[in-house]
């Protein structure tokens, strides 16, 4: 028995909020993966601690995707019910763990972003995304604080370690542009007040990678040459097999109360 | 999430220890005072110690894998959410603990060390797998429930760490338990197909969670040492038929039945349960349950992996108190 994938009317607000659902849910799913098998016993709590921010942040996300929405869709059926092709998340969340490094560069490039992206949301006219970004704020400054101090570790640690984290960099380096692209959807919402414009934060994001990068005497990447298509639900092979582990019970189960 | 009697009998070796300070030991202990990490205590004191509280600490971090097993396929994201805090809970409860046992002379490492190398152990119940979404219910219900039965006296052993140590982590395994038996109700007022599920797990995890409270009393290798120093104040089977005693009624409200058809209320009340397959435990204690294998490779794999990790961290700290201490120098 399998459920077919429900339909999303994806109005630019649905979208949006959809987008940043997925971006929240697909990086703490990726983060959980952790649980009980980190370096060591601080970082499982960690870890754990970050995943259940975003999945908290991926829920309301999703439920006011589906209250902007208006029809029968809910924050479990958003997250459970649709492929591959409908999940609106950046490339960067769901690369898998790989290393330890790999893990803490995509949640360095992202929480960097993230940090200054629900700061400025916090100014939305748009009073349910402002709440979440106050939330959500705070928690990623933790993030941001805890993947940076680890960055400088692991570049000024061992050779090892050093090479490790520079290969995370080189290796993801290609997934961070896709944070800063709008599509005109999201450009009626920029100049509605609602959202805000991603391109604007690239400096000082940069300024902040340069910084810590530095300071772990690691280099970012002079390659300019960005992959997209999250946003657009083509994705890279990874996510499907994220999703059918995600996913499975509902597909497998459908409609039941858990 | 909770370490089970396993501990063997520690030889008395009282008689090279100052024969007046074991006196006085042993005086505050019957006056119900707490041991802190500086008073004088026996030696043996000290072991049984460090090997029960690091043996629960080792069972809180291998009891990670069972129900991390389920995170990353928990039906909804409400319980995606409650089934990781809770799988945290465990770790911390872990880490809470080894700072107990470093109390008393031994590092986390040496203690985590001796335990990957087979050599500690750790609750035995976690050498069985979590098949379906029922078992992380059954778990939180029976296992955290023998969990709480058992480490709520301990709320009250002589030594000081261990005992402020359960008083926290009773207050989270019992949040755990009724989170369990939630995931239970809502499975038990489901459909027949999760009903089924339910009573599966049930089913197999009964008898190995009514052999977490250790062997029973008669065959018991235990002295009475531990009872002597207030380190347990029950015996085994005492708080093994307390915890049926709780269970068969939250069973019965399930509407799931208890699988021991010989299974009657005395004239007491108490429900007396059949004999437990005894060798099953031994078995499992010897490293032959189902998981034991896949338990310790995956322990071995992650601090093997990580082992790049954390010396990296402890190179950058290193180089960090070198510049520290250069600066100051200039």
């Amino acid at each position: 028995m399998a459920t077919a994938n429900i339909q999303v009317s994806e109005t630019p607000l649905v979208l949006y909020a959809l987008r940043r659902a997925d971006d929240a849910l697909v990086l703490g799913h990726r983060l959980s993966e952790w649980c009980g098998h980190a370096p060591m016993m601080e970082e499982d709590m960690a870890l754990s601690n970050i995943a259940l921010d975003l999945i908290g942040q991926a829920r309301e996300l999703y439920s006011y995707a589906a209250k902007a929405e208006g029809k029968d869709n809910d924050e479990d059926k958003l997250a459970y019910l649709r492929d591959v092709r409908q999940y609106r998340n950046l490339l960067l969340v769901e690369q898998p763990n790989g290393d330890f490094a790999q893990t803490l560069v995509r949640q360095f490039f992202y929480s960097a972003f993230a940090d200054l992206y629900w700061r400025a949301m916090m100014n939305s006219r748009d009073t349910t995304l402002a709440a979440i970004a106050a939330k959500s704020e705070k928690e990623s400054a933790y993030h941001l604080r805890h993947a940076s101090e680890w960055i400088i570790r692991l570049g000024d640690g061992t050779d090892e370690s050093h090479e490790r984290a520079q290969a995370a960099i080189d290796h993801l380096w290609a997934f961070t542009g896709e944070m800063f692209a709008v599509d005109e959807g999201e450009r009626a919402l920029i100049h509605a007040g609602i959202a805000i414009d991603p391109g604007t934060l690239r400096g000082r994001w940069l300024t902040t990678l340069s910084d810590v990068v530095g300071e772990a005497t690691l280099e970012l990447p002079q390659n300019d040459w960005m992959q997209q298509g999250g946003r657009a639900g083509r994705h890279s092979e990874h996510l499907g097999h994220l999703l059918s582990e995600l996913q499975s019970m509902q597909r497998t189960l459908p409609g039941l109360t858990w | 999430m909770y370490t089970q009697a396993l501990n063997t009998a520690e030889t008395d070796d009282r008689g090279l220890e100052d024969a007046v300070k074991a006196t006085q030991f042993q005086a505050r202990i019957d006056a119900e005072e707490r041991i802190e990490p500086n008073d004088w205590m026996p030696a043996a004191y000290r072991k049984t110690l460090t090997r029960q509280i690091s043996q629960h600490a080792h069972s809180e971090i291998v009891g990670m894998l069972p129900e991390g097993n389920w995170i990353t396929r928990a039906p909804t994201l409400r319980r995606k959410a409650a089934l990781l805090a809770k799988v945290q809970d465990e770790c911390g409860h872990g880490l809470y603990l080894y700072a107990a046992a470093e109390t008393l002379g031994t590092s986390r490492e040496e203690l985590v060390d001796a335990m990957l190398a087979g050599k500690a152990k750790y609750s035995s119940i976690f050498n069985y797998p979590t098949l379906t979404w029922a078992d992380i219910g059954t778990v939180g219900w029976l296992v955290d429930g023998a969990a709480i039965m058992n480490q709520i006296p301990l709320c009250r052993c002589s030594y000081g760490p261990y005992a402020r140590a359960m008083i926290r982590v009773c207050k989270e395994e019992s949040f755990h338990q009724r989170q369990g038996y939630e995931i239970m109700l809502t499975l038990c007022r489901g459909s027949d197909e999760q009903k089924a599920m339910a009573q599966d797990a049930l089913n197999r995890w009964w008898w190995p969670v009514l052999m977490m409270f250790g062997p029973p009393d008669a065959t018991s290798q235990h002295s009475d040492t531990s009872t002597k120093w207030k380190i347990k104040r029950f015996s085994n089977d005492e708080l093994r038929q307390k915890f049926v005693d709780a269970s068969v009624p939250q069973a019965q409200y399930l509407g799931l039945a208890i699988p021991d058809p010989g299974m009657a209320q005395d004239a007491e009340g108490h429900w007396r349960y059949s004999e437990i397959d005894w060798t099953e435990f031994k078995q499992v204690l010897a490293g032959n349950g189902p998981c034991n294998r896949d338990r310790m490779a995956a322990r071995r794999k992650s601090h093997d992996e990580g082992a790049w990790v954390r010396e990296a961290a402890a190179a950058y700290a290193a180089k960090r108190a070198q510049r520290h201490t250069a600066q100051a120098a200039e």
